[in-house]
């Protein structure tokens, strides 16, 4: 197996949150990512599946030391991140981009498309002229699907779709070895997700890239990944690879996820099973002792509450933090 | 007689950069305890062809057309009659529910509001109707959480709020806009289940407004595409989902992720962008996109029957209904 690109070990992101009354202040820690790791091989594509509040966004925030990490390991190519100095970390986010999920609001206003593309190239590469620059910009408007004609425009005279196609554009400028995707596609109309569903696939394969794709939308995370992450109140609740995980889902909280996602198969959709999860999310200030899921899962028995499970391996790449996922 | 009856409703907004038709020559009918799903993507009108319905629509659009419900033309019926019949025998719930509730009043209060007015309760009594019908939306703790204010709540119980309100009058049309939209799908699939059982044991007939082809697919009875303000195509849910008969229907199904199909090398796609309302096409709005287009489609096709049973707008009659791979 070839080194891992990205590997995060025990990654923890606490925010503290004041409780207390006006006069005294009380922090409780609020447990956004709680003890995540993987391993992400160059060119590949990690699926990060979770509910509102699971801890997917901080997760991917964390890996660009875009957020303060509480404690764990980030490590990028050999190199441990948490401990770099901010130049250092400025020098490696070169090779790591990210792309927003509000198409519009993640693009300023007041610029043009084609300097909104140029701009991390101006920022790391001040040497290069002007004329390469535009050379360069042109070349990569014409990539993600952007014509020529469109690179003196402004923001809001682009659709949804476009302006993620820009967003895309910016991340792709540097030739990154990773991109960070939040909800890249949630925004978009249906008829314009495909397309750009297609746009990243078809990027990554030329350049080679790694992607961590970040949704709540498990139908396009399985045409896109090449292995999916399931989160829970930030802890992972299941991981692995694309084909193992569609098919045997192992634990609970995924069989619940899958269940619930409607098909658009009226006789499919109205014959199905569906698990229905009871009560609702618990607070993340205050999540449950043991298994962050068991107040909600069917099969949870007193263990559950006394024990944390472990990661175990249920076939080869495939891994599950359950303590009854044989039954 | 038709609960709803909608004949050639037509929606304008006069906006500084000239007139936006939002909705044209719209025509269509729900029967008591029917379910129908209108599906659409951002500005097709879905949600404005409704917001005329119920005349709430912004101060610079103006519907013309007949909205006929129970028999009486909510287009032409005075504010006094709209108010006996919103949120009383017809209501809505909106995707926003952050929004849609107000901030400042506790959620308890909101909804005892609806019944004091509507049903001239009194107070106490409206307080048990209505903790009696958040127990019913499935809110965990109902007594305490009437005392709670909107933003106390998370954005599935927001929701089941609007949906209780919505219900406590019993009406007889429920116009879901969006409701699941904002929502995790595990609370999705929660707040799906209570109209489909509201549908089901009051036959209250339910418009289903959304972009989510698996939503309607769950619960609709028949299903109306829009496409740049006009219905594409109306048919039997079966029909629509195995045998489309419009191209933007044909291809809106196969462009669709979804859990169940096999993985190809990449997505099917519908070319282009969605049209801008402003700079339609004379003919057919969808022709720009279509791949089926002929010299014929430069004229508007009109909404007329289909081989396959329903309606659609389309001039070729040569087109496969294409079954969604599956």
């Amino acid at each position: 197996m070839t080194a891992p690109l990205l590997s995060i070990r025990d990654l923890k992101v606490h925010f503290p949150v004041r409780t207390g009354r006006v006069i005294v202040a009380k922090y409780q820690s609020l447990r956004a990512v709680d003890g995540v790791s993987f391993d992400l091989a160059p060119g590949e594509t990690l699926g990060i599946v979770g509910e509102s509040g699971c801890g997917k966004t901080t997760l991917g925030r964390a890996v660009l030391q875009l957020l303060p990490v509480t404690s764990g390991a980030v490590t990028w190519l050999g190199r441990e991140m948490t401990s770099l100095d901010a130049a250092a970390v400025k020098a490696a986010r070169e090779n790591m981009q990210i792309v927003f999920q509000d198409p519009l609001a993640s693009l300023d206003p007041r610029m043009t498309a084609g300097d909104i593309i140029a701009e991390p190239l101006r920022n790391y590469h001040p040497e290069l002229s002007r004329a390469e620059i535009a050379r360069r910009v042109g070349e990569l408007m014409e990539q993600v699907g952007l014509l020529p004609g469109m690179v003196n425009r402004y923001p809001h005279e682009f659709s949804g779709g476009q302006c993620q196609r820009i967003g895309i554009a910016r991340a792709m400028i540097l030739k990154p070895k990773l991109v960070i995707c939040d909800e890249p596609v949630s925004a978009l109309d249906v008829s314009v997700r495909a397309q750009v569903i297609n746009l990243l696939k078809d990027l990554q394969k030329t350049f080679g890239l790694s992607m961590l794709f970040i949704s709540h939308d498990l139908a396009v995370v399985r045409h896109i990944s090449d292995r999916v992450l399931v989160l829970y109140l930030g802890k992972v609740m299941e991981l692995a690879t694309r084909e193992s995980l569609y098919q045997a889902p192992r634990h609970p909280y995924t069989q619940a996820l899958m269940s619930a996602v409607p098909i658009p198969d009226p006789a499919k959709e109205r014959a199905k099973p569906r698990i229905i999860l009871a009560g609702d999310l618990p607070s993340p200030l205050n999540p449950p002792s043991g298994c962050v899921f068991r107040t909600r899962c069917p099969n949870a028995t007193a263990v559950c509450a006394e024990k944390e499970p472990v990661r175990e391996s249920s076939a080869p790449g495939h891994d599950v933090w359950c303590h009854h996922w044989r039954e | 007689m038709a609960l709803l009856d909608v004949r050639n409703l037509n929606v304008r907004f006069e906006t500084p950069d000239g007139a936006v038709e939002a909705v044209s020559d719209l025509s269509f009918t729900l029967e008591k305890g029917e379910c129908l799903g209108i599906v659409g993507e951002s500005g097709s009108g879905k949600s404005q062809t409704f917001m005329a319905a119920m005349g709430l629509l912004a101060d610079n659009g103006k519907a013309s057309g007949e909205v006929l419900f129970d028999g009486v033309n909510l287009l032409t019926a005075g504010e006094k009659t709209l108010n006996t019949i919103r949120g009383n025998k017809a209501s809505m719930v909106f995707q926003d529910h952050m929004t849609s509730l107000t901030p400042h009043m506790r959620v308890g209060r909101q909804l005892t509001e609806v019944l004091v007015r509507h049903r001239g309760m009194d107070a106490a009594t409206a307080r048990d109707a209505v903790i009696a019908m958040l127990k019913r939306v499935q809110i965990p703790e109902p007594a305490r959480r009437a005392e709670m204010y909107p933003h106390e709540l998370s954005g599935g119980l927001r929701q089941r709020v609007m949906i209780a309100m919505s219900l406590l009058c019993s009406p007889a049309l429920l116009i879901a806009d969006e409701p699941t939209t904002a929502l995790d799908v595990t609370v999705q699939a929660l707040i799906l289940d209570l109209i489909r059982e509201v549908k089901e044991k009051e036959h209250t007939s339910v418009i289903m407004i959304t972009h989510d082809l698996g939503v309607v697919a769950g619960i609709a009875d028949r299903v109306a595409v829009m496409y740049a303000g006009r219905i594409v195509e109306l048919g039997d849910v079966n029909q629509i989902f195995t045998a489309p008969q419009h191209p933007y229907t044909q291809g809106l199904l196969a462009c669709t992720p979804r859990l169940d199909d096999v993985l190809g090398k990449s997505l099917k796609t519908i070319p282009g962008q969605p049209p801008n309302l402003q700079r339609l096409p004379p003919g057919c709005a969808f022709a720009p996109r279509c791949t089926y287009r002929i010299a014929a489609c430069a004229a508007r096709p009109p909404l007329r029957p289909a081989a396959g049973g329903g309606l659609k707008a389309c001039v070729r009659d040569d087109i496969q209904p294409v079954r969604a791979a599956s």
